[in-house]
């Protein structure tokens, strides 16, 4: 009913939808997605959820144990990644933000890569395993613009491919969000936007951020098509990014799509969340976490039992293990080095202060 | 078209000229901005270049600056060269995220394996009583940031070869127009693709009582400081800098070795401004050569004034005369 005594014409009305697979107890409310029906890919989705919480925990001890730099968990976080990596095609491009190391691990990131990036090391940014795809971007929703870029590069060519561009629930304040999310719509680009709403942005939650009902409908005002989902159902992110990216391929334009989390961890390293976040809100995050309840659905289907479990942490502890090994064998990059990524060839005017340096840092003149 | 005599061409139509050159000759030339489309740009630098190369090459984008060099960004990350038009350096400041922590930065940050070739054109400085934010020189700010070439052309010819230099570039370049002498002269130009290097700096008036550098649209008045101190029987060595940064200090250097003595010339702000740098490298590198200190003829630490008193700001013929004078009688 509309009470206003003007009269007005409709003009418009917008929705948003929310989906889910697997309620918070892993229950399949629905029937499986049909790109996601063999019992190997169900058990993989696990099988790389499990990985990532684990090196997640190994990442947050080497920081502890001043092996490692200031790092951001991705704890209870994990079916995000993995739900997109698996969409994902190889000829895509991820333009991530810095929360996104699942995605990368299954784009072909290696462990020891991701180590040595929060380890002080821009070679940990190098891998050829996905060359095209962006580093983990620091500089809030930047990485979204970039994307909007890349996807105005795939569409000049009318190649078949798409653009995932990933941010944090604080990141939808920010004007490159809000500009990339307009110009995807204006220019229709093969662009997937993922808000990871992980109800808090360092210590400000969510309803602080904004009055907005949704993170998702931040899209509408773009002509975007935009759809809530939740991220701890890794089904359902994956179903959504897969949607999303054939819409993208066959020119039908972006996607936004806000998938509902909670940070079960510190914002980082260098966090403190006990300051400001309430016990009972962690509590509750924990029991929607990915994990636990998709263990619960592979048990039901009969795909898992504990001899399995017991096995997969083991592999995980080992790959990890040895991952760790080989990046802490990696000696440090030639303090030179610093010049030599600067440009193509380096300006004859730099190249007295890189002789300096080497001769500083080789006990020269 | 009669090709036997190159035309008589301004500084903008050769902005024009080079773009339209490389984007016939590299599919991957791609241009955005803001009104660059069917309008050709409001000082018109891109006309006819969306007639040509279609509403795919030639991008008219949202109103967001930001957007603009971002979407640069991730477009060159994908192999294409992108020339984004920033519509008068005063707004270039929402983009300078983008400038700063990724353009200037993703080839070291992935150690080579994504690199940015983007050319950022801008419009700059005063003397055409624009309104406020449309007459500042700030060149001095993308010349401290690492990872950058900044770039500025003072004639027709030199926007020509230095722009398709620009283009060609594997790197990000800030590419500034002043706009002050966008159509303040013409000069004969052949369209032959043939690019000026940039790094270096250009010699324009041989001399050995004097060296004046500048850049940009002060060359105008440094070059008719020369004419003037030629009259009184001073030869002055006056240098376009052209390349702010990557600076080619050999060639200054060895010109102040020769004469010297040194004024240099930039319409920004004096503090933290070029001439500071290039002052302190000579200073540095050839004192014991210097017969006067050196002289800096710039801008004032203010604010750029509204137009009825911007050519109280702005260097003139006589204040570069002045320093010059200044250095010659230093004793």
């Amino acid at each position: 009913m509309n009470n206003d005594d003007r009269n007005p014409e409709h003009i418009a009305q917008f929705d948003i939808h929310y989906y889910r697979y697997l309620d918070d107890e892993g229950v399949l409310k629905k029937q499986l997605p049909q790109r996601l029906d063999s019992d190997e890919t169900l058990i993989e989705l696990y099988r790389n959820m499990v990985l990532v919480r684990l090196l997640d925990k190994k990442c947050i001890a080497l920081q502890r144990t001043g092996k490692m730099g200031t790092y951001p968990s991705t704890l209870g976080q994990e079916a995000i990644g993995v739900g997109i990596g698996y969409a994902m095609q190889k000829s895509d491009v991820l333009a991530p933000y810095y929360r996104d190391m699942a995605t990368q691990l299954i784009r072909g990131v290696k462990i020891k890569d991701i180590l040595l990036c929060w380890g002080g090391d821009e070679r940990g940014n190098s891998s050829e395993q996905s060359p095209q795809d962006l580093s983990s971007c620091v500089p809030i929703a930047t990485q979204v613009t970039h994307g909007a870029g890349i996807a105005s590069a795939i569409k000049l060519r009318n190649e078949k491919r798409a653009v995932v561009s990933t941010l944090g629930d604080g990141a939808t304040s920010r004007g490159d969000f809000a500009e990339s999310v307009n110009l995807a719509g204006a220019w229709q680009l093969p662009l997937v936007v993922l808000i990871n709403n992980n109800q808090w942005a360092i210590s400000v939650p969510r309803s602080v951020q904004t009055a907005a009902q949704t993170l998702a409908q931040k899209g509408i005002a773009g002509e975007v098509r935009c759809e809530q989902v939740d991220g701890c159902d890794v089904l359902a992110v994956y179903d959504a990014v897969k949607r999303a990216l054939e819409s993208a391929y066959e020119g039908k334009g972006p996607t936004l799509i806000e998938a509902i989390t909670y940070r079960l961890c510190d914002h980082t390293t260098a966090d403190d969340a006990t300051r400001y976040s309430p016990p009972e809100g962690l509590k509750k995050g924990w029991e929607k976490e990915p994990i636990k309840r998709y263990r619960n659905f592979l048990h039901q289907r009969k795909l898992w039992d504990e001899e399995k479990e017991a096995d997969l942490y083991t592999q995980c502890e080992k790959q990890i293990n040895e991952a760790v090994q080989e990046y802490l064998d990696t000696d440090a990059q030639p303090p030179e080095t610093m010049f030599d990524y600067l440009y193509e060839e380096l300006p004859h005017s730099l190249n007295e202060q890189r002789e300096q340096l080497i001769a500083k840092t080789r006990g020269g003149a | 078209m009669d090709n036997s005599s190159p035309a008589e061409l301004t500084m903008v139509e050769a902005v024009n000229l080079a773009m339209a050159y490389e984007m016939r000759h590299d599919e991957n030339v791609v241009v955005l901005g803001e009104d660059v489309g069917t309008n050709g740009g409001v000082f018109r630098a891109t006309d006819g270049l969306k007639k040509e190369f279609g509403l795919r090459r030639v991008m008219d984008t949202p109103l967001a600056e930001s957007l603009i060099a971002g979407v640069s960004v991730g477009m060159a990350s994908q192999g294409l060269r992108p020339i984004a038009e920033i519509q008068f350096l005063g707004f270039i400041f929402a983009a300078m995220e983008h400038i700063i922590c990724h353009a200037a930065r993703m080839r070291n940050r992935t150690r080579g394996r994504i690199t940015c070739p983007m050319v950022l054109r801008a419009p700059f400085g005063g003397g055409i009583h624009a309104p406020e934010h449309h007459s500042e020189s700030t060149e001095a700010i993308f010349a401290h940031t690492a990872g950058l070439r900044v770039v500025v052309p003072s004639s027709p010819v030199r926007a020509y070869g230095l722009l398709l230099a620009a283009i060609r570039d594997p790197d990000p370049v800030i590419f500034l127009e002043p706009k002050r002498i966008y159509r303040i002269s013409k000069q004969a130009i052949e369209d032959n693709g043939e690019a000026l290097p940039m790094d270096v700096c250009f010699t324009l008036r041989e001399g050995t009582d004097i060296t004046l550098i500048s850049w940009g649209a002060m060359i105008l008045e440094t070059l008719q400081a020369a004419n003037k101190l030629a009259e009184s029987g001073i030869n002055a060595e006056v240098i376009d800098v052209a390349t702010i940064s990557p600076l080619d200090i050999d060639t200054l250097l060895s010109s102040v070795k020769k004469t010297g003595r040194c004024v240099i010339i930039h319409e920004a702000a004096r503090t933290c401004g070029v001439g500071a740098d290039i002052s302190a490298q000579i200073s540095e590198r050839a004192l014991l050569s210097l017969q006067a200190p050196i002289k800096r003829v710039t801008g004032y630490d203010t604010i750029m004034p509204y137009f009825r008193n911007e050519h109280y700001y702005m260097p003139s013929t006589e204040d570069i005369v002045s320093a010059a004078m200044d250095t010659l009688n230093y004793e």
